[in-house]
């Protein structure tokens, strides 16, 4: 018999569980889970906000789901330390745990800049965990005016959930777009014209450097004032329980394709991670869900004794804002593929004969054909691109490559 | 397992399907009063060109990346067949990002919806193959892993 140990609760683990269990019914499972939550959603966060979820929803897998899995859980405890030695993980009340495998899927944590004067305000969250989300929601009312530092994928959801229950939503961000890290300066502004639209103010190219109770000092020299502070600046993989004991890390866990790490019978899986970008053809941090779930359940797979690779990863994002859509993949390089109307920007990204990535916004019908030509390398030369450019349609694959598709022609 | 599959050739491309659809799921007794005048919002679709048709929903993959990758749980496979849970999903799009087959798409409030065989709608069967007038949907065994 094995015996699992999973660190961390997320998605990966969920994943990791699911993988284990699809080979192995019977071992022992071992998750611990710093969270006092059974596995949920956490892109959910900013939809409990705008009450389109609740946490019973939000909750990624049935009440029974551990049960079911035979899974036994320690909330509200954290691995401190893992002995490779003797095989155990230590926990921070000194229980130690034995394992013959265990995976370390233990997400990312916020960064925050060492900000002069932080201390001093009063009411401050970061928003990544379900009771950030419940302490932010008790700490604003209808009057509160809110600033949040960081103008990325979280800092604006969290903009998109606070709307309509607070006063007043400024964003600021050192970059001089929103979601640099997705869009370019074109999209970019697409977008913020329409968080603009809705009552989010920005402040680009500027960013706090010093706080004093309820007001900031800007780079810029303006000052803001507010009521509550949202810090959502970034997030850094948590990858000490692995770099403290010499595994190989860069800014995430370095894993390979079967999700293991350069230590035995060590695995990895999620955000903490840093697995190959295929279209970038280097390993690079994804913190995204799909991702972490696949990879968990490839790590489940490997350490139950199968085999699963998972060699597909791609940065990849669908999300939407008071309604307008916006779809992303893969790398903007090569040649420019452009579409524009009144209210759609289509830009696919070609290069060396394969899609490279793509930018969306607004029109986002059947994308996920697209982005299979990006995760599948398809040639672009076995297929109708001109066609396909205009429309993501499977019109444009060869007869022969659709009875495939949809004729069960194996 | 049973899945749907599709005969190109024999496709009119009338849309036929894409009615019969939007009625089973309905949960109305009278197509008329279901449909008529109304945007629908059918589970299948035709797509095609001048030259060739043919009916897409959901293939009900054997490792089904819908499943794998939406943020909400909102998407489980179950003795074969994927289904949305539409009281979880939020409505991210992300299914549509990763469905390599175009399968899905939002209902009009924008949460998600798929073709689910009409396994518990009052069809009980698939409604687009049942009502193909040249055969050219059919629900059958053709040796695929489940
Ligand atoms: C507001 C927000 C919106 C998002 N929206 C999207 C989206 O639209 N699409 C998308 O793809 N992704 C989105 N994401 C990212 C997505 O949530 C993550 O990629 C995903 O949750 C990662 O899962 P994970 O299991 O790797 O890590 P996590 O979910 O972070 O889980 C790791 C868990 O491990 C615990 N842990 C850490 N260290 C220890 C330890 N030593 N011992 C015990 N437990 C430990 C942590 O407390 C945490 O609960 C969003 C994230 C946020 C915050
Ligand atoms: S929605 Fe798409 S990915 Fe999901 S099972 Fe159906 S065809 Fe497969
Ligand atoms: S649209 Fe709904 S079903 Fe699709 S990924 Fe998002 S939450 Fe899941």
């Amino acid at each position: 018999m094995k015996q699992y140990v999973i660190i961390g609760n997320g998605v990966a683990a969920a994943g990791c569980i699911e993988g284990i269990r699809s080979v192995d019914k019977d071992s022992k499972i071992t998750v611990i889970s710093e969270e006092n939550h059974p596995v949920y959603c956490r892109p959910l966060i900013s939809y409990y906000l705008e009450n389109k979820t609740d946490p019973e929803r939000m909750n990624y897998r049935s009440a029974d789901f551990y049960e079911k899995m035979g899974c036994d859980l320690f909330y509200g405890k954290k691995v401190i330390h893992i002995d490779a030695d003797s095989q155990k993980v230590v926990l921070d009340d000194g229980t130690k745990l034995p394992y013959t495998e265990v995976c370390v899927a233990t997400g990312s944590a916020p960064f925050v800049p060492p900000f002069e004067g932080l201390n001093t305000v009063e009411k401050k969250s970061n928003f990544m965990t379900l009771d950030d989300t419940f302490a932010l929601e008790k700490a604003i009312d209808k009057d509160s005016n809110v600033l949040i530092v960081g103008a990325g994928l979280i800092g604006l959801k969290c903009a998109e959930g606070l709307h309509g229950r607070v006063a007043g939503i400024t964003v600021c961000d050192l970059a001089d777009r929103v979601l640099s890290s997705i869009l370019d300066t074109d999209c970019a502004a697409i977008v913020q014209k329409h968080l603009e639209a809705n009552g989010i103010q920005f402040m680009l190219g500027d960013t706090a450097v010093r706080f004093e109770k309820n007001s900031a000092q800007m780079k810029s020299g303006k000052t803001v004032e507010f009521d509550t502070l949202v810090l959502a600046v970034g997030v850094r993989p948590n990858t000490a329980l692995v770099k403290d004991i010499g595994g190989e890390i860069n800014r995430g866990i370095i894993v390979n394709e079967h999700m293991e790490t350069s230590l035995e019978n060590i695995y990895a899986a999620g955000d903490c991670t840093e697995g190959k970008d295929i279209s970038l053809g280097q390993k690079r941090v994804l913190a995204l869900l799909p991702n972490a779930y696949m990879q968990g359940h490839t790590a489940g797979v490997n350490m139950a004794g199968g085999e699963e690779v998972f060699d597909k990863a791609i940065p990849m994002n669908s999300i939407g804002f008071f309604g307008l859509h916006v779809m992303t993949a893969g790398t903007y390089e090569g040649e420019l593929y452009e579409e524009k109307t009144d209210s759609s920007l289509k830009r696919l990204f070609t290069k060396d004969g394969l899609l490279k990535g793509f930018i969306l916004i607004g029109k986002t019908e059947r994308t996920g054909i697209y982005t299979s030509l990006i995760r599948e390398k398809t040639p672009l030369d076995t297929i109708d691109f001109k066609t396909m450019k205009k429309v993501a349609t499977s019109v444009a694959f060869s007869p022969e490559n659709r009875r495939k598709k949809f004729g069960g022609v194996v | 397992m049973k899945r749907i599959y599709v005969n190109e050739e024999w496709c009119l491309g009338c849309h036929l399907c894409e009615y019969n659809c939007a009625f089973a799921n309905s949960g109305m007794t009278d197509m008329a009063t279901a449909l008529k005048g109304k945007p629908i919002y059918p589970r299948i679709h035709i797509e095609g060109n001048d030259k060739v048709s043919y009916a897409v929903s959901c293939r009900h993959c054997t490792d089904p990346i819908c499943v794998k990758s939406c943020i909400a749980g909102a998407i489980s496979k179950t003795d074969g067949v994927v289904r949305v849970d539409k009281n979880k999903c939020v409505g991210c799009l992300t299914c549509v990002l990763v469905c390599p087959y175009g399968s899905l798409a939002p209902d009009e409030s924008g949460i998600m919806q798929k073709c689910e065989l009409c396994l518990q709608n009052t069809c009980g069967e698939p409604a687009c193959v049942k009502g193909c007038p040249n055969r050219a949907i059919v629900y059958e065994e053709r040796g695929e892993d489940e």
